[in-house]
C-alpha cells in the first residue's frame, strides 16, 4: 500500500489528515456540467500535457483514465480520497492525475475542470498548501485559467470562487464526542466561517467519531488568511479534545481502559465485523493509542486498517467481489490480521 | 425585507456604497430609490446606472424589464442557474453580473477577491488594485475638500492606467 496515512504527521493524537483542494477551470471552455464531449476531451488532454511532461521531475505523476477502470478500482480511490464520489459515477471524459505517493492528485472534469488536492498526514495545510500552489503554477504555464480581477478564479459552484481553495482536517473527536461538547463546537465553528461534519456519517452523527472541518469563505480572504483561520480554530478544538481526554482518564481510569481494551478485544478476536462497528470500536483503540495506554499499536497501521476495510478495497484484498456478509467476516478476518502483526 | 428609509415598502433595490474600503448595503423600496435619485459614491457603475445616467430615466427600471439574463456562451439562463446553482460557464458571471452580488456576499462576507493571482497576468492585476485603491483615495480627498491632493492622486491614476494598457 502506499499514501498518505503510511506516515504520521504532527499533532497525529487527533488529527488524522489535513487536505488542500484547488478548484480550477480553463478559460473559453463551459464548465463540466455545460460541455460537448469534444471539450471534455480537450480538457483531459490539456491536463496531461501540462502535468505528464517527458523528462522533467513531474514524470512522477500518472495518468488514470477514469472511463477505462472498473467499478471496484474507482470505488478503491473513492475510499483513499483520491476522487469523489460523482467523479466516480460520471459517464462523462474523466480522469486522474495522481502521484506515486498518492498524496497529490488532479480530479479532471468533476464539478470543476480540475480539482488539485493533496493530503498529508497530521496538521499540516500550510506544506499540503504549498504543494498545491506549486502543481497549480505547473498547470499556468500551458494553461489559460478561468479568473477575474474582482472575484478571482471563476467556478462552477459560486460557495468555491475565489480562491477555489477548500482547506480541511480530519479530526478525531472521541473524547468531546462522549462527552457532548462536539455540539458547543459545531455551533461556535459555524460563527467563524467554518463547517464541521460527520466524515462517513451525516451532519453531526460520525463514524469512529471522526469530524472534518473545513473553510466555508473563499472570496476576500487570502489563502494565508483562511488557513491562519482553520488552524487557530483546530487548534482550540485539539486542546479541548486534549483536555477532556486527560479529565475523562483521571476521573475513573479503569473504566476509561476497560473500554479500550474491551474494544481491542473485540477487535482482534471478532468472527464478523461490520463497518460502522469496526469504526466506533477502532475509534476507542486509536484514543488508547494514542494516550500511550496502548503501546504495541502503530498509528499508521490504525490508518491503514481504516482505509482496508471499507467495501472496495477489502474486495481487492481478497482478490474477488464479496457479498455484504462476506464482507463482514473478511473485515473481521482483515482487522485481527492487521491487529496481532501475524501476515497481511 | 423592508425598505431601510420608509419601513414601509419591501426593499426591491440594494445600493451599494464603498468608504474606506468597507461595502455598506443599503435596501430601499422603488420609491424611496427614485426619491434619493442618486448613486451612491464610489460603487462602480454598471452599464444600467451609466444608461440611466444619461438618458435621466430612473436606473432601476431597466433592471426589471430584463427578467431572464442568457449566457451566450454556454447558454445558461439566471433562472436556471437560481435552480441548480451551478454557473455554466466564466462568461456567465459576466453576464448575470450585479445579480450575483446579493449571493456572493452572503456566502462569503467580502466580495473583493483578495488572494492569489496568475504569474501571467500578476502584473496586470497589481496594477488594476493599485488604481481601484487610488480611486478610494480620491474620493476621500474630494469628500475632504483635499483638491491639491485630489489633482495629483488624478494624475496618478492617468499614469497607471496608461501603463496597464501598454
Ligand atoms: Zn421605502
Ligand atoms: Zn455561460
Amino acid at each position: 500500500m502506499k499514501g498518505w496515512y503510511l506516515e504520521k504527521g504532527p499533532e497525529s493524537d487527533v488529527v488524522i489528515s489535513s487536505r488542500i483542494r484547488l478548484a480550477r477551470n480553463f478559460k473559453d471552455v463551459p464548465f463540466p456540467f455545460k460541455m460537448k464531449r469534444e471539450d471534455g476531451k480537450k480538457i483531459l488532454m490539456g491536463a496531461k500535457k501540462a502535468i505528464l511532461k517527458e523528462g522533467k521531475e513531474n514524470s512522477d505523476f500518472e495518468f488514470i483514465d477514469l472511463q477505462q477502470l472498473n467499478p471496484i478500482k474507482k470505488q478503491i480511490l473513492v475510499e483513499k480520497h483520491l476522487i469523489s464520489p460523482n467523479l466516480a459515477e460520471s459517464q462523462f471524459e474523466s480522469g486522474l492525475i495522481v502521484s506515486s505517493d498518492e498524496k497529490v492528485s488532479v480530479m479532471i472534469n468533476e464539478e470543476d475542470h480540475l480539482r488539485i488536492q493533496c493530503i498529508f498526514p497530521g496538521m499540516q495545510l500550510n506544506s499540503a498548501l504549498e504543494i498545491c500552489s506549486n502543481i497549480d503554477g505547473v498547470f499556468e504555464e500551458s494553461i489559460d485559467f478561468a479568473f477575474d480581477e474582482n472575484y478571482g478564479y471563476l467556478t462552477c459552484c459560486p460557495t468555491n470562487i475565489g480562491t477555489g481553495m477548500r482547506a480541511s482536517a480530519m479530526l478525531h473527536l472521541p473524547a468531546l464526542t462522549m462527552t457532548g461538547y462536539i455540539k458547543n463546537i459545531l455551533e461556535a465553528c459555524g460563527k467563524l466561517g467554518i463547517t464541521v461534519r460527520g466524515l462517513y456519517g451525516e451532519n453531526t452523527e460520525a463514524l469512529g467519531n471522526m469530524f472534518q472541518i473545513s473553510n466555508q469563505v473563499t472570496l476576500g480572504q487570502t489563502e494565508e488568511e483562511i488557513l491562519t483561520n482553520i488552524n487557530n480554530i483546530a487548534k482550540q478544538v485539539i486542546d479541548q479534545e486534549r483536555i477532556l481526554r486527560n479529565e475523562l482518564h483521571k476521573q475513573n481510569p479503569f473504566r476509561f481502559e476497560d473500554r479500550i481494551y474491551r474494544s481491542l478485544g473485540l477487535l482482534s478476536n471478532s468472527r464478523i465485523m461490520s463497518s460502522e462497528e469496526s469504526f466506533r470500536l477502532l475509534s476507542d483503540v486509536r484514543l488508547g493509542v494514542d494516550m500511550g495506554i496502548i503501546s504495541n499499536i502503530d498509528i499508521k497501521n490504525l490508518n491503514e486498517i481504516l482505509i482496508s476495510i471499507q467495501p472496495a478495497s477489502l474486495q481487492e484484498t481478497f482478490g474477488r467481489p464479496l457479498e455484504p456478509d462476506e464482507r463482514d467476516i473478511k473485515r473481521a478476518e482483515l482487522i485481527r490480521n492487521r491487529l496481532t502483526g501475524s501476515n497481511s | 425585507m423592508l425598505c431601510q428609509k420608509c419601513h414601509k415598502r419591501v426593499a426591491n433595490i440594494q445600493f451599494t456604497q464603498v468608504i474606506n474600503n468597507n461595502k455598506i448595503v443599503i435596501y430601499l423600496c422603488d420609491q424611496c430609490a427614485k426619491d434619493e435619485g442618486k448613486f451612491s459614491i464610489g460603487s462602480p457603475l454598471s452599464i444600467n446606472d451609466f444608461f440611466s445616467g444619461i438618458m435621466g430615466v430612473p436606473y432601476m427600471a431597466s433592471v426589471h424589464q430584463q427578467s431572464d439574463l442568457v449566457c451566450n456562451t454556454c447558454n445558461t439562463s439566471y433562472e436556471e442557474f437560481k435552480k441548480t446553482g451551478k454557473i455554466g460557464c466564466a462568461d456567465c458571471y459576466k453576464v448575470y453580473g450585479e445579480k450575483l452580488l446579493p449571493l456572493l456576499k452572503r456566502l462569503h462576507g467580502n466580495v473583493q477577491y483578495n488572494g492569489k493571482i496568475p504569474e501571467k497576468i500578476y502584473s496586470q492585476v497589481k496594477v488594476s488594485r493599485e488604481i481601484s485603491k487610488l480611486k478610494e483615495q480620491l474620493e476621500l480627498c474630494i469628500k475632504n475638500e483635499q483638491y491639491e491632493k485630489a489633482a495629483t492622486i488624478r494624475d496618478q491614476i492617468k499614469n497607471m492606467e496608461i501603463k496597464k494598457h501598454d
